[in-house]
């Protein structure tokens, strides 16, 4: 992305693009009854880090291992710089993985696990060392090079994998749950590390995790998967704001989510009429009058206050309920509100002062006031 | 409030668990002891001590007598405690040509069979591994299925096999495809077709629980890293299954090398094995003495690749 000033940051809006991967009507079954993959489209570009995101057993794995060869599709085509994979076997491939339990060989030192690869290259003995050399030192792990892999710990034995498939500078470059391992400091820290590596070697990256969080860090785009099938595409910021459905909304970040019915749709507005009073949405959506609907609102996009706002001329975008818990997290707190009919709203705002006593400002059972922007909450038809 | 609660409900509670724990603790440690006493009485019982009458044998001389061998100690009418060591024995059969050769041709025979078995148990294993599960049981047990036979009756149905009018030579003929019999039983080549067979499911079953416990991400990752399948199996497969190739080979020379029933029933008096020869010392002969020394030099060559073993063993717990 960085070395290539040609290139666009955002290579999927440009419809002459090439993608580097192209994946079409891709399924894939084990058995007769259990289909780990639907029917997946979708295109990756150079230089992109893509995220797949999903639940446990989602079929995120089994995509990646059908890109990286080790699964036959059932059905579908897999292109891979504009060339057919169907019949490449994994080691004819332009693609290097970074397996789940990393896969390092035992009986070989750390020097040995990287040098693997260059040496099925055929490349000359002086150019792998120079090599290895390096890339040992992008991650790292300079003075570990003789040591075997039962001598490192886990994040270093993370290191050594992703050097391993690094070293190779393939096309593509596939990394199944690549921070699995690590605590939470020491993930994080990486992340950015891989981000950086990536932003230097300029391959493209396909990343699986189930960590949401993760997902919004390093990605240029991230695909939510749900039960095999594809619930969404798109940047970060696209994925949270404004997700197209309900397993969207609720998989990345939280979100209070409400049945509702379109009352009013205009070009520039629409009002849905929900268990949390009326709902005004300062922008159009395609949606036919009167038909069934959700509307998502993320907890940090409710105001919560003490005093009643103005009894002005409409009741929309506000609620009145009772606080029925407190999850105090440091930088933020949630707030359980339960409303009069019962329903009860998440709701989380920053402790931006420093409380004088040891008890909240806002405290159980007080009475709180909410409201939100018109575009805070989105509308979503499934 | 909640805390003292607790300490008084655990109190009476802590001092009868501590004492049953430690009454737990004593009898689990008296049963590691007797745990770890059994294999060691056995070795001493059933190994270490018959390995010294051997040796204590081997350093006698013959006599008429019953046992047929002298004393190592005499006491004088004195009461001074003699000591006679022969080592006549070992001259012997160091010197006598024959010795020699029999040594020599045991091993050649045992090493050459090991190889034979490696050869075709390696393969043989790596596709039980790599069968699906109902298929995997079943080929196991038709690996230790011909323990279920007796020995020796396997032994002479070979016998039945591999004779000049035995049921090879007989089905050859009369598909015409040849006229007089191979000769085949009480050839070297019928001792090695007697020993890879009895002793294949040696070399299998340990190299099939060396190989079970590989990753097969391994051979994924290899490949995915431009590997070649045969050049994984050999980066990768090989090395990883040495302790079970070291394991099974050892399993089939050690005995091999020893064996007696096979050399005698299939090999006749034609092949040189040092099994035969114990046992003509022992029983033929009656000199105790050189069969005890015979034992002990086939022991001491043996001892070499138990060594081996030990050395890749450690290496092996070492590496995980
Ligand atoms: N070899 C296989 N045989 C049968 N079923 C399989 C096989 N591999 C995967 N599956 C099934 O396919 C589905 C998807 O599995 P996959 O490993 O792709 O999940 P995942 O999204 O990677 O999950 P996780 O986050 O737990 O790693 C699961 O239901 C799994 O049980
Ligand atoms: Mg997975």
């Amino acid at each position: 992305m960085a070395g290539d000033p040609t290139a666009s940051d955002t290579p999927w809006l440009d419809t002459d693009a090439e993608p580097m991967v192209r994946v079409r009507g891709v399924t894939k079954k084990f058995g007769d009854d259990i289909i780990a993959v639907n029917n997946i489209d979708l295109d990756i570009y150079k230089g992109e880090l893509f995220c797949l995101l999903g639940g446990s057993g989602c079929g995120k794995t089994t995509l990646l291992r059908m890109l990286a060869g080790f699964e036959t599709p059932t059905a579908g085509t897999i292109l891979i710089d504009g060339a057919d994979m169907s019949t490449v076997p994994p080691y004819e491939r332009p693609t290097n993985m970074m397996f789940q339990s990393y896969a390092l060989f035992p009986h070989m030192s750390v020097e040995k696990n990287i040098a693997f690869g260059l040496k099925q290259d055929k490349m000359p003995g002086d150019e792998i060392d120079h090599k290895v050399h390096e890339i040992l030192k992008l991650v790292e792990l300079q003075d570990y090079k003789k040591r075997k892999p039962q001598q490192l710990s886990g994040g270093q034995r993370q290191r050594v994998a992703l050097a391993r498939a690094l070293v190779k500078e393939p096309k593509l470059l596939l990394l199944d749950e690549p921070l699995g391992a690590l605590d939470k400091k020491l993930r994080e820290q990486t992340q950015f590390e891989l981000a950086n590596i990536q932003e230097q070697v300029g391959i493209t990256f396909v990343v699986v995790t189930h960590d949401q969080e993760e997902a919004m860090t390093l990605s240029s785009r991230i695909a939510v998967m749900d039960a095999g099938e594809l619930a969404q595409i798109g940047t970060p910021t696209e994925i949270y704001e404004f997700p197209e459905s309900r397993f969207v909304a609720d998989f990345i970040g939280s979100a209070n989510i409400l049945e509702g019915r379109i009352t009013e749709n205009s070009p520039d507005h629409v009002r849905v009429d929900t268990n949390l009073g009326e709902i005004y949405i300062d922008h159009g959506q395609s949606v036919k009058e009167n038909s069934r609907v959700w509307i998502a609102i993320r907890p940090e996009k409710i105001k919560l206050s003490k005093t009643a706002p103005r009894k002005g001329k409409s009741t929309t975008n506000q609620a009145e309920g009772k606080v029925d818990d407190i999850g105090y997290l440091g930088n933020t707190s949630i707030y359980k509100v339960r409303l009069n009919d019962g329903l009860i709203v998440d709701v989380t705002a920053p402790n931006q002062v420093r409380p004088k006593s040891r008890s909240h400002q806002i405290t159980w059972e007080d009475t709180v006031y909410l409201s939100w922007d018109p575009s805070s909450a989105m509308l979503l038809q499934k | 409030m909640s805390d003292t609660t607790q300490d008084m409900a655990t109190q009476p509670a802590d001092s009868q668990s501590s004492l049953f724990r430690q009454l737990a603790r004593r009898i689990q440690s008296r049963w590691r002891s007797i745990i770890l006493f059994v294999p060691y009485a056995w070795l001493l019982i059933f190994f270490l001590l018959p390995f010294f009458i051997v040796a204590k044998i081997s350093l006698a001389e013959i006599v008429i007598a019953s046992p047929p061998f002298s004393n190592m100690i005499e006491w004088t009418d004195e009461g001074v405690m003699n000591i006679r060591l022969v080592f006549d024995n070992f001259i012997y059969i160091l010197t006598d040509n024959l010795y020699y050769r029999t040594y020599l041709n045991s091993l050649k025979i045992s090493i050459i069979s090991t190889i034979a078995c490696l050869l075709i148990g390696y393969p043989m294993a790596y596709g039980i591994v790599r069968s699906g599960p109902v298929a995997k049981r079943l080929l196991l047990f038709a690996v230790i299925l011909p323990f279920w036979t007796s020995f020796l009756l396997r032994v002479y149905a070979w016998m039945g096999l591999l004779a000049d009018r035995g049921t090879i030579n007989n089905l050859l003929i009369s598909l015409g495809i040849i006229d007089e019999p191979i000769r085949m039983l009480y050839t070297e080549f019928a001792v090695y077709i007697g020993i890879v067979y009895t002793y294949l499911p040696f070399m299998i079953l340990p190299l099939y629980a060396n190989m079970e416990r590989l990753d097969n991400t391994l051979n994924e990752a290899a490949a995915d890293l431009g590997s070649r399948p045969m050049n994984t199996f050999f980066k990768v497969t090989l090395p990883l299954t040495i302790p079970g190739i070291v394991a099974g080979s050892l399993l089939v020379f050690i005995p091999a090398t020893g064996e007696y029933v096979i050399p005698d029933l299939l090999g006749g008096g034609n092949v040189l094995m040092i099994g035969r020869l114990l046992f003509n010392e022992f029983s033929a002969n009656t000199d105790w003495p050189v069969a005890s020394a015979v034992a002990i030099i086939l022991l001491v060559l043996l001892v070499l690749p138990m060594t081996i073993y030990q050395y890749f063993q450690g290496k092996a717990a070492e590496g995980q």
